[in-house]
């Protein structure tokens, strides 16, 4: 190719960011009212990229060896070309931290500000699962919080009993949140005062369910019956890492204070799961907005233009389901279509759309319908309310059945009658809560001998990974301290499907 | 909007993660390394090396659903020509349908590549193991020194400043000077400032103040804030670095009757005892002696590369030996290991003049004397003269190792037998 027709990449320099941030806040502000935390931009270097990217992306982490792990997986294959860095992290805190890499060009700057600082930023601030479960305020005083206290703890109790615990917590993040809430919002800020009360409150008390010596003059211990006991342990319960943090019988007070910490985190990063798809399709939208009205107001020239055009079309790239590069659903391409597609049935519906999409249809104020789906739904529930069977088509959605058995059917196609299920399971498919097992903590048998029962709800004949779910019960049971079952009973007509227990490998009180 | 320059920032936030997953994958690494070096060639050994590890102990598990059972809809995209109701044969392998299956971290993550630095390649790969008689000897006085922190002194450069002290230093003579604190002053000026009646207690009091703020003034511009005498700098000596050296003595065997195969398991073993001297002191040196019927001083590309004919004389291989330590390596300033490769041959009349001089001239001289004898893969189990010879020699208490290697992957465990940690006690006791 010839140079003199091919755009020149540009380099960028402190005062170009901040032309093109304050270029990108206009049309942000006035254009798409977003309503956003204030930013602080980092411009890092690839090394501290990828140091940020093997510690679950968070600037401050405590330490621990799978994130060893994971830098080492992703500097390999970044130094081997076979993946890409991310051209940018963005942290949900307030103020709302986006790092971005130096190697980036000018544009790409650009790019990733908008995408980044504005896009996430305000999807961060503004959707509801965010405000409701995270804490932007304080999650980087709280890390801070977490970090030095498990590096107290390995330096009081030694680097192996902390990583026993942390192996155990890790192994149970996922069945660490609570997914209903029940609670006002969190202030991580207080949680180190929490921290020293709790302590200095559970010094005081114990636990009466646990006692073993008998009473003097009293007869056994009381013999509690099943609705008492499972009252006051609070039982059934989802949140396995907060029902060992309370009650598991054998655990110190730091090793309690450790569940909880990862209990935190894995709060803390739920709604990403479960908005990832909005998420990257707000700020994939926002950015592709931004750039096309830089373009038209002269900020950026062609060069510019074709260079973006080339990174975003990358981006949004959906191979279809046999292509040997796919590997699901690209978040960034159906959040991207979606908010598109929302935008066109806003401003030119037809007559499908209409009666599809009946509330927002020829509404005119895109903007407000957008702002208002970001701020209301999840990856599932948007998809329910909002995908078109334009969008289907374009994207040639299909459903296939497997029964684990037979031949696979193809149960519906982008047609008229294929609309309805092909939209029902697709988001069935984004639903976080189907698509991991539904785990709880329903007894413990108090008179005999302390074993703690879960049951997994199992639908549609799905059960768990055998494997790996001993080795999870393993580590459970050496929280608890004692042996762990876990049942799988099929959900709709309660018959046992399979057992599982574990015993406690080692105390880890030893 | 704010934007931070981190670029400058610390690097490796995340070492001490890396040194914890280090330690947590010790034993796969171990395993992993060892049986690098049996399959890699010798010039990649200790550089920047990758090795594949068992993802076992580095599994973290998580409770899934299993992909195995139950019944499941996957929306795909990009449908080209199927209808509803069409079946499709199930693929071979599970996961090629899976729409958000598969992509999952920890899914099929049997084995783990991963790159170790040198030093961390070498730290495994030597772990246990210990030179004996390690740094006995010092190199000439002459040539390192290293800074040594010393108490203070009260001259020095400006970047040794010990501000701490300093600063101690001043404020006990302030107090003890009675140096006034800038906020008296301030209250005094202040309380001036106040006294705005003209009325003779007033005018009085007034007096008093500024006399008290004049002698105030005048001790804080008299009395230094930091005055000479206060300060203090980090004070150095220079301490001679002992810095020792050791020579590695390669002898071997290069009569026609020594294969291909016999040098190169002797190049490894002596790529192995010089990355493990390289790690030990800070200079190393090596000799490459090759002998036939006569033995020559060459460098290493010979040494390995070009065979020569003619009988097989042990001996002069030990004299060309004498003869470099003598003309290059006094022996009170380096430590010599010497390490001799052969097939065993050597003329019958010659094995006397070999335990001779071995006992009386080479021994006494070497840190260490290692002896292998290379073999065909398979060969037939014959004790060679130069075996016996030594055989009689160790029996007699003479401080050689000896090892018969006939397979590349011997060659690290035999080396670590030589040089295990326990061996030591054995050797404690020979040579002063």
């Amino acid at each position: 190719m010839n140079h003199s027709t091919r755009p020149q990449k540009q380099d960028w320099d402190f005062d170009s960011l901040r032309r093109s941030y304050d270029a990108i806040n206009d049309i942000a502000l006035s254009e798409l009212k977003l309503d956003l935390y204030p930013n602080q931009i980092e411009v890092i270097t690839f090394e501290q990229m990828l140091d940020a990217y093997s510690s679950i992306g968070m600037p401050l982490m405590y330490r621990h060896w799978s994130f060893g792990k994971n830098f080492a997986r992703d500097e390999i294959m970044y130094r081997h070309g076979l993946r890409n860095l991310a051209y940018e992290i963005v942290i949900n805190s307030n103020p709302c931290i986006a790092y971005l890499m130096e190697e980036n060009s000018s544009m790409m700057q650009t790019l990733v500000i908008s995408h980044a600082c504005f896009g996430h930023n305000h999807f961060f601030k503004n959707n509801n699962l965010f405000k409701q479960w995270t804490d932007a305020d304080g999650i980087l005083d709280y890390l801070e919080f977490a970090k030095g206290y498990i590096a107290r703890c390995e330096e009081r109790h030694g680097e192996e009993a902390v990583e026993r615990i942390l192996d155990a917590a890790h192994a149970l993040m996922p069945q660490g949140v609570n997914r209903y809430p029940r609670r006002k919002a969190l202030n991580l800020r207080d949680e180190e005062k929490r921290a020293r009360e709790r302590l200095e409150e559970q010094e005081r008390n114990y636990n009466e369910l646990w006692r073993s010596v008998p009473a003097a003059g009293a007869r056994s211990r009381p013999s509690y019956s099943q609705t008492e006991r499972r009252n006051l342990l609070g039982l059934p319960e989802e949140n396995v890492l907060y029902f060992l943090e309370k009650n598991a019988p054998l655990l110190k007070t730091w090793e309690r204070e450790v569940l909880r910490i990862v209990r935190q985190v894995a709060q803390y990063f739920y709604p990403q799961k479960q908005t990832k798809m909005m998420n990257e399709g707000c700020a994939t939208f926002v950015h592709y907005y931004v750039m096309n009205r830089l373009h038209q107001t002269g900020f950026l020239d062609e060069g510019a233009m074709m260079e973006f055009f080339q990174s975003h079309t990358g981006a949004v790239y959906q191979p279809d389901f046999d292509h040997p590069g796919y590997s699901g659903i690209n978040p960034y391409a159906l959040g991207f279509g979606m908010m598109q597609d929302i935008r066109r049935v806003c401003e030119t519906p037809t007559d499908e759309d209409r009666a599809w999409l009946p509330d927002i249809a020829g509404k005119g104020d895109w903007v407000e319908v957008l702002k208002d789906g970001w701020a209301n739904h999840r990856d599932e529930s948007f998809i329910r309310q909002f995908m078109s069977p334009e969008l289907m088509r374009k994207m040639k959605f299909f459903d296939l059945h497997d029964d684990s058995k037979s031949d696979l059917v193809v149960k519906a196609i982008h047609n008229e009658r294929g609309y309805h299920m092909v939209r029902t399971n697709l988001a069935n498919q984004f639903d976080v809560v189907q698509n991991e097992p539904e785990i709880e903590v329903i007894d413990v048998d108090l008179d005999g001998d302390r074993r703690l029962m879960l049951q997994h709800r199992v639908y549609h004949g799905i059960l768990a990974k055998e494997k790996d779910t001993a080795m999870v019960l393993r580590h459970m049971a050496d929280l608890w301290g004692y042996e762990v079952t876990l049942t799988e009973v099929a959900a709709d007509t309660d018959v046992v499907l399979k057992t599982h227990s574990a015993a406690p490998s080692r105390g880890l009180g030893a | 909007m704010n934007i931070v320059d981190r670029r400058l920032n610390p690097k490796g936030k995340s070492l001490s993660n890396r040194r914890r997953f280090i330690k947590r994958a010790r034993e796969q690494l171990t395993e992993a390394v060892r049986k690098a070096s049996g399959e890699r060639s010798l010039t990649d050994m200790g550089g920047d090396d990758k090795v594949w590890i068992k993802a076992d102990r580095l599994k973290e598990p998580q409770i899934r659903h299993s992909g195995e059972h139950g019944t499941r809809d996957y929306v795909l995209p990009g449908n080209r020509q199927f209808e509803e109701g069409d079946r499709i044969k199930r693929p071979e392998s599970q996961g090629g349908g899976g729409g958000s299956e598969g992509s999952d971290d920890g899914e099929g993550q049997d084995d783990f590549q991963f790159a170790l630095s040198q030093e961390e390649f070498l730290d495994i790969f030597f772990d246990d193991l210990e030179l004996p008689d390690l740094l006995r000897k010092q190199m000439k006085s002459s040539d390192s020194f290293t800074p040594v922190r010393a108490g203070h002194a009260i001259s020095g450069t400006i970047s040794n400043l010990n501000l701490k002290r300093t600063m101690q230093n001043s404020l006990a003579r302030r107090i003890a000077l009675k140096r006034p604190h800038p906020a008296d002053i301030a209250a005094t000026e202040a309380e001036i400032a106040a006294l705005l009646g003209e009325d003779d207690e007033t005018v009085a009091r007034r007096a008093e103040l500024n006399v008290q703020l004049e002698t105030h003034q005048r001790r804080s511009r008299r009395i230094a804030f930091i005055d000479p005498v206060d300060v203090r700098y980090n004070r150095f000596e220079l301490v001679p670095q002992p810095v020792t050296s050791a020579v590695m003595f390669c002898l071997m065997d290069v009569s026609g009757s020594m294969t291909e195969h016999m040098k190169d398991l002797a190049k490894r073993f002596y790529k192995l005892l010089y990355l493990f001297l390289g790690r030990r002191y800070k200079n190393v040196e090596i000799v490459f002696i090759r002998h036939t019927h006569q033995a020559r001083e060459v460098d290493e590309e010979t040494f390995f590369m070009s065979t020569d004919t003619g009988g097989t004389v042990v001996s002069t291989a030990f004299e060309e030996m004498l003869r470099v330590v003598a003309a290059r390596y006094p022996r009170d300033q380096w430590n010599i290991y010497a390490a001799q490769a052969s097939d065993g041959d050597n003329v019958g009349m010659d094995n006397a003049r070999v335990a001779m001089v071995l006992k009386q001239k080479i021994l006494p001289l070497c840190q260490y004397f290692a002896y292998i004898e290379v073999r065909e893969e398979g060969g037939r189990e014959v004790t060679t003269d130069l075996w016996r010879t030594y055989d009689q020699l160790i029996k007699a208490g003479q401080p050689i190792a000896m090892r018969k290697v006939s397979t590349r992957s011997e060659i690290y465990p035999v080396f670590r037998d030589l040089f295990a940690r326990d061996r030591q006690a054995q050797r404690a006791g020979h040579e002063p």
